[in-house]
Order: structure tokens, then C-alpha cells, then sequence
């Protein structure tokens, strides 16, 4: 338990909420309070001391409100090229007026359809923060693929958030797709100002048989942003999931990742590049729970740390008695720019099947000098020298997004990091 | 061109390089031979500007300029070409990817135009055929893979693509057959003028009948203890280095 006073904090956001989803909010409230916040002592967060960050920034223990967002702030936040569907939110809150849509794809906003099973898949008995958002989100989203509907577009979901200092945003979108269909998603997230805020998110996807979906998030709010997020998914028989997690800033990120291979013949994808510089510090935490025969998950993430940025990786690999024949591939690389930048880095792995191919490594190394001075001796200054061989270290990983404009853009922005164009 | 007087270098504390003295001109080829571990790599990882070698006393003047106060990229775009002995591999970054931006920065260096997409590639066409490497493998990540021989090629690819003043060949003939060491002389062959010049470092006289030298110097223990014309390298190939070992190890006085 920290030293947070739970009741300061938890008073104050569930003071003047409006009567949405009662019993689901006081289930939520009632597994926050069993729960509290995690410390350091807790394993699951021994080197993201979320608890204390809270404590110090967050001053203004309430929910945010949605603010205005116009027209032209979409566009300006739309990656060019991007054709798709455009589906806007403000601190949260679905805004229907500035979002398309397409044949084959339903919003809804959740407190029209009180009975989306939310809380289903992201459990809040088994994780504070989803107790904690459970307890305080006021609507949502229920985004629904029709069965057998291949949804090519794109959907980019834009998440805009300014809060007072120290509010407390939480997002809650539930994602279901019926057999046979196909998504891809891009939850892009963006700061309007330079203020700290706490946004604690919870994304569930159901996915039917032989579903192909796909959930980019690209993260790259001002650097005074605490962040928790959450995606769960379930993935049934035949199916494809993919998950590819940048991060490109913030203050403190915690990403919670859970894929639930709930058939034969399932995928799950997790790939991630996180590119850190100033005290950002990033915490993915993935888990991928096998419990049928013959499914597969593939895990790569690719790290770069300058100045006194901090990552933490952690892939737990469950593969329970039943799930014979599993294929599990875990990577996670990094580079370390600075004597001060630090990673923690730990694959997990619990096989209680006997039968399975399972594979985990983890590198942390520096820049190549031996390439650094191979491409100086071409005629190449030594910063573009050095965004190429980075750029090439995290390519492996901008290769698996195959969503061409998405891809770009990410690229883009990567290499204008890197301080390098080519 | 080139002078190189009395040049000292060490690493980690440990004299390598311990006075150096050669001069080259516009249009000369001089080969560097010796031992291995006689310093050879040393000296033409110095001229490229590499860090971890300390030059402790000595000056480089390259057309007038002092060398040992350049860059490593400010060498290259000056005109200093280094084919490495060991090329290195870097994955996710080919040759291609890498080459146009090294040579528009050479470019603009040198006050020229770059290069578009379109007119890299004839060039990059030309020069492949000179060296006879193919376009896939300078699509793939650099050195990954490659044989010893098509690494040796794409260096020397590579050093037509950024024509050099200065080109500096470690050790480009080891390893190679004699077909490719054919099409590297000749590559390399191609590319000499009266207003560039040559230095090879090499082990073997063999590359010498096609890439004939107007010097040979044989380098030991960090000097050249011996200068001559190509003559002395055939008299090398015939009697080995021991001789000369012999002669230099009974008069040192250091
Ligand atoms: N990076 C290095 N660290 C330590 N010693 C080195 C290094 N590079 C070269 N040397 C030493 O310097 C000497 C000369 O090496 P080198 O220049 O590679 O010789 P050559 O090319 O003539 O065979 C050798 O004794 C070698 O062991
Ligand atoms: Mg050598």
C-alpha cells in the first residue's frame, strides 16, 4: 500500500459524477479500495514509482471535463497521406461531430447501451488502475465490425487531452468484432498544452473466430504526462491480433498489454519501440496467456534511451498445461545513448505444457562506434550517422506496421528525433 | 598531395605508430607492405581519423590541409578514400540507403548539386558495372552475408561512386580470387588519373602485377624501414620479410 491517501485522491474524482453505469462504478471503487495503489514493493512495479508520481504531480484530484476541439485541430493532427476513418475524442469523451465513419463499422456511445459487457475482459479485480477507471469513467465508446466485414480503411482514434493541472482523464473504449472480420486501428494520442495530467485508459477488445485485428498507439504527449494504459484482449480461434505500442514521450508511461489466446491457430502479435530522451521514463509490461494448443504470440521491442530517460520492459509469457504446440518468440532489444539512461529488462516466463517452442532474449548495448566511424569515413556527419544506424535499429520494428501512411508518419517523426532525414 | 612526417601514434597507451615519414604525389601509387602487426591498419585508420588511435607527435598535410585536424567525415568529403580491411556489417542499412546521402554531403561540401533520386541511380549503374556488383546486394543490409569478395567489391564500389583524391586500398586483394582481384584492379585501375593517387597496403606481391606501384615501403614495427620501386616487392615475395627483420632488429637502438 503507498502513501497516497486513497481517500484524498478517490474522494475527489468520484465527487459530482454523473449517474452512469452505478453498480459497474461502485464494483470499480470497491476493487480499487481492496487493491490501492501499488508501491515499490509490489514486483509488478518495482521500478515505476507510479504511486509517488501521482502524489507529487497531480494537485487538482478530479475528472477532466472535455474541452472544445475544432476542425482544423483534426487535420492538423491527421497524418498526411492518412485515409481512413477519423473518430475524435476530447479528454475521454467521443465527440460525433468531428468523426467519420464507414460502412461495416458502429459507434456507440456506451451510455447508450448500457449493456456492453465492459469490465469483462479488462478485469478490475486483477489491476488497480482498470478498478480505478472502472470506477471513475462517465462514458465511453463501444466501437463495433460487423461480421465478416473486412474493414480496410484505417480508424484512427484521436484522443486529445488538456486538463488543469493535475485532473485525471479516463478514457474506456470496448472494441468488438464479429466473426471473419478485419481492423485496424491508431490510437493516437496528443497533449494541447504543457500541463501534467494523469490519464489512466482501459481498452478491451472481443474479437469473434477467425478475426484479424490490429491496434496501433502512438504516444507522444507533453513531457509532464502520467499516463496508464490498459489493453486487453481477447483472441479466439483463427485469429489474428497485433499490437505495436511507440512511445515517443511523457513523463511516466506504464502500458499494460494482455493478450488471451482463447483458441487453436490464434496470433498474437506484440511489437513496441520506445524512443526516450530528457526523464521520460516508459514501462511496458506485456502478457500473453496460452491456453489452447497450436497458437502462437511474437513479441519485439526495440528500445532507444538518451539523457536520463528510464525503461522498463517486462513479457510474461503464461503457456498453461493445455496449450501443447505453443509457438513463443520474445525480443526485446535496446541502445543506450547516456551514461544516465537506464533499462530494466526481464522476459517472464511461467510453461507448465512440455511441448512448445518458446524463445526470449534480451539485449542493452550501445552504438555501434565500429558503424559510426565506418559511415563518418563516407563523407557522412556524425548526427546523420547516427539517426541512420539508429533508425536502422528500430526499422525492424517500423517494418511490421503495414499500414503504409501510419508508417510514414511514424517514420517521420522518428527521424526527426533521431536528428536525421534521408 | 600527401605528407606524412615523422608521425607517431599509439593506442591505449601503446606506441603502434612510431615515425612515419611518406610522400606522396598526384598520380603515384605507393604500396605498403610488412609483416602483420607491423602497423599498416594503424596508419590508414589514422589518415581516416579514427578515434581511439591517439597521434602523440607528427603532422598529415593533405593538399595543404593539416589532416589530423579533419573529421573523419571532413576527411572523406577533402578526398580521403579508406577501403577497409575488415569491412564492417550494419544491419538495416545498405549501401544504397547510406551512399546517396554520404555523397551529396561530399557534394555540397565540394559546392556541387545533389544528386536526385534518378541521376544517383545512372551513376550508381556506371559505377556498379566498373565492379561488377550487383544491385541487390547493395540493396541488402551492408556486409550482411556477403562473401569476402563482395565486400571487397562494394568498398571499391564505393570508391567510385565518391571519387576520391586519395585513395587508401588496406589489404582490399586479401581473400580474393583471382577473377575478383581482376575486376578490383581494374576498378581501381580505372579510376587512377594524374590528379589522383593511390596508396595500397598489402601483403602479397600478387596484387602488385595489376596494380603496378611507382613506390614500395615496407613498414615494421611502426616505421618504414625499407623504400624502393616495385622491384623490392618481388624481392619481398622471393625472400620474405625475415631479412629485413633481421636487418632492422640488429641495428635498433630504440
Ligand atoms: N584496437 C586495437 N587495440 C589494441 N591493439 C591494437 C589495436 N589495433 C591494432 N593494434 C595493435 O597494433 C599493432 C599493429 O596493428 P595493425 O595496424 O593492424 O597491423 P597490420 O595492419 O600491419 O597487420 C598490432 O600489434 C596490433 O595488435
Ligand atoms: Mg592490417
Amino acid at each position: 500500500m503507498s502513501t497516497l491517501t486513497k481517500s484524498t485522491f478517490v474522494s475527489g474524482l468520484f465527487e459530482a459524477l454523473p449517474n452512469t453505469f452505478p453498480s459497474l462504478r461502485q464494483m470499480g471503487k470497491e476493487n480499487f479500495y481492496v487493491q490501492g495503489f501499488p508501491s515499490l514493493k509490489d514486483e509488478e512495479y518495482k521500478f515505476t514509482p507510479i504511486a509517488k508520481k501521482l502524489e507529487t504531480s497531480l494537485t487538482n484530484f478530479s475528472s477532466a471535463n472535455p474541452v472544445i476541439i475544432s476542425a482544423e485541430q483534426i487535420n492538423k493532427a491527421v497524418p498526411a497521406g492518412f485515409e481512413g476513418v477519423v473518430l475524435a475524442f476530447s479528454n475521454g469523451k467521443y465527440l460525433p461531430e468531428l468523426s467519420t465513419s464507414v460502412e461495416g463499422l458502429t459507434v456507440n456511445f456506451l451510455s447508450k447501451n448500457e449493456s456492453t459487457p465492459i469490465g469483462s475482459i479488462a478485469k478490475a479485480e486483477n489491476d488497480p488502475f482498470i478498478a480505478l477507471n472502472q470506477a471513475t469513467f462517465t462514458d465511453g465508446l463501444c466501437i463495433s465490425i460487423e461480421k465478416k466485414k473486412e474493414i480496410t480503411l484505417p480508424i484512427l482514434l484521436l484522443q486529445f487531452h488538456q486538463a488543469k493541472e493535475g485532473q485525471v482523464i479516463s478514457p474506456r473504449i470496448w472494441i468488438e468484432a464479429g466473426d471473419f472480420a478485419k481492423a485496424s486501428f491508431i490510437d493516437y494520442s496528443i497533449s494541447l498544452d504543457d500541463a501534467p495530467y494523469f490519464v489512466n485508459k482501459v481498452v478491451e477488445i472481443k474479437g469473434g473466430i477467425h478475426t484479424d485485428l490490429t491496434y496501433h498507439s502512438l504516444q507522444e504527449e507533453n513531457n509532464q504526462v502520467i499516463q496508464v494504459n490498459a489493453l486487453v484482449t481477447d483472441i479466439q480461434q483463427d485469429s489474428q491480433f497485433t499490437s505495436t505500442q511507440i512511445t515517443l514521450s511523457g513523463d511516466l508511461v506504464r502500458n499494460n498489454l494482455t493478450l488471451n489466446l482463447l483458441g487453436s491457430n490464434a496470433v498474437g502479435n506484440m511489437f513496441g519501440i520506445y524512443l526516450l530522451n530528457g526523464k521520460t521514463h516508459v514501462d511496458n509490461h506485456t502478457n500473453v496467456d496460452h491456453t489452447f494448443p497450436h497458437a502462437e504470440s511474437n513479441e519485439l521491442y526495440k528500445g532507444i534511451l538518451a539523457d536520463q530517460s528510464r525503461g522498463v520492459f517486462n513479457g510474461k509469457i503464461f503457456v498453461r498445461q493445455a496449450a501443447q504446440k505453443t509457438n513463443a518468440f520474445q525480443q526485446n532489444n535496446n541502445i543506450l545513448l547516456s551514461e544516465d539512461a537506464i533499462i530494466n529488462t526481464k522476459p517472464q516466463l511461467e510453461i507448465w505444457a512440455d511441448d512448445v517452442k518458446c524463445s526470449h532474449g534480451c539485449t542493452v548495448g550501445q552504438l555501434d562506434e565500429e558503424a559510426l566511424f565506418y559511415l563518418q569515413a563516407r563523407g557522412i556527419d556524425k548526427t546523420t550517422a547516427r539517426g541512420l544506424l539508429l533508425y536502422a535499429f528500430a526499422g525492424e520494428v517500423l517494418e511490421k506496421i503495414e499500414l503504409e501512411s501510419l508508417r510514414t508518419f511514424i517514420t517521420t517523426k522518428i527521424q526527426e528525433r533521431l536528428g536525421s532525414k534521408f | 598531395m600527401l605528407s606524412i612526417k615523422n608521425l607517431h601514434a599509439s593506442i591505449e597507451g601503446t606506441p603502434i605508430l612510431r615515425g612515419i615519414n611518406l610522400e606522396v604525389k598526384a598520380g603515384e601509387v605507393h604500396a605498403i607492405m610488412g609483416p602483420n602487426g607491423s602497423g599498416k591498419s594503424t596508419l590508414a585508420s589514422v589518415l581516416a581519423g579514427r578515434e581511439e588511435y591517439e597521434v602523440t607527435e607528427g603532422e598529415v598535410l593533405f593538399q595543404g590541409k593539416e589532416l589530423l585536424e579533419l573529421s573523419p567525415e571532413d576527411r572523406a568529403r577533402e578526398g580521403v578514400f579508406l577501403a577497409f580491411q575488415y569491412p564492417i556489417e550494419i544491419p538495416g542499412v545498405s549501401t544504397t540507403n547510406f551512399l546517396r546521402t554520404a555523397l551529396n554531403q561530399v557534394r555540397e561540401y565540394r559546392g556541387l548539386e545533389p544528386l536526385d533520386a534518378v541521376k544517383f541511380l545512372s551513376l550508381m549503374k556506371e559505377k556498379m558495372a566498373l565492379v561488377e556488383i550487383d544491385q541487390k546486394l547493395l540493396s541488402r543490409s551492408l556486409n550482411e552475408g556477403f562473401s569476402g569478395g563482395e565486400k571487397k567489391r562494394n568498398e571499391i564500389f564505393q570508391m567510385a561512386m565518391l571519387e576520391p583524391v586519395l585513395s587508401i586500398l588496406d589489404e582490399t586483394d586479401s581473400g580474393l580470387d583471382i577473377d575478383a582481384l581482376r575486376i578490383v584492379s581494374n576498378g581501381v585501375n580505372k579510376l587512377k588519373s594524374e590528379n589522383t593517387a593511390t596508396i595500397v597496403v598489402t601483403h602479397y606481391q600478387r596484387l602488385l602485377d595489376y596494380i603496378v606501384p611507382d613506390f614500395v615501403h615496407v613498414l615494421y614495427k611502426g616505421r618504414i624501414v625499407k623504400s624502393g620501386t616495385k622491384e623490392l616487392a618481388l624481392e619481398l615475395e622471393e625472400k620474405g620479410y625475415d631479412w629485413i627483420k633481421e636487418e632492422v632488429d640488429s641495428t635498433a637502438t630504440v
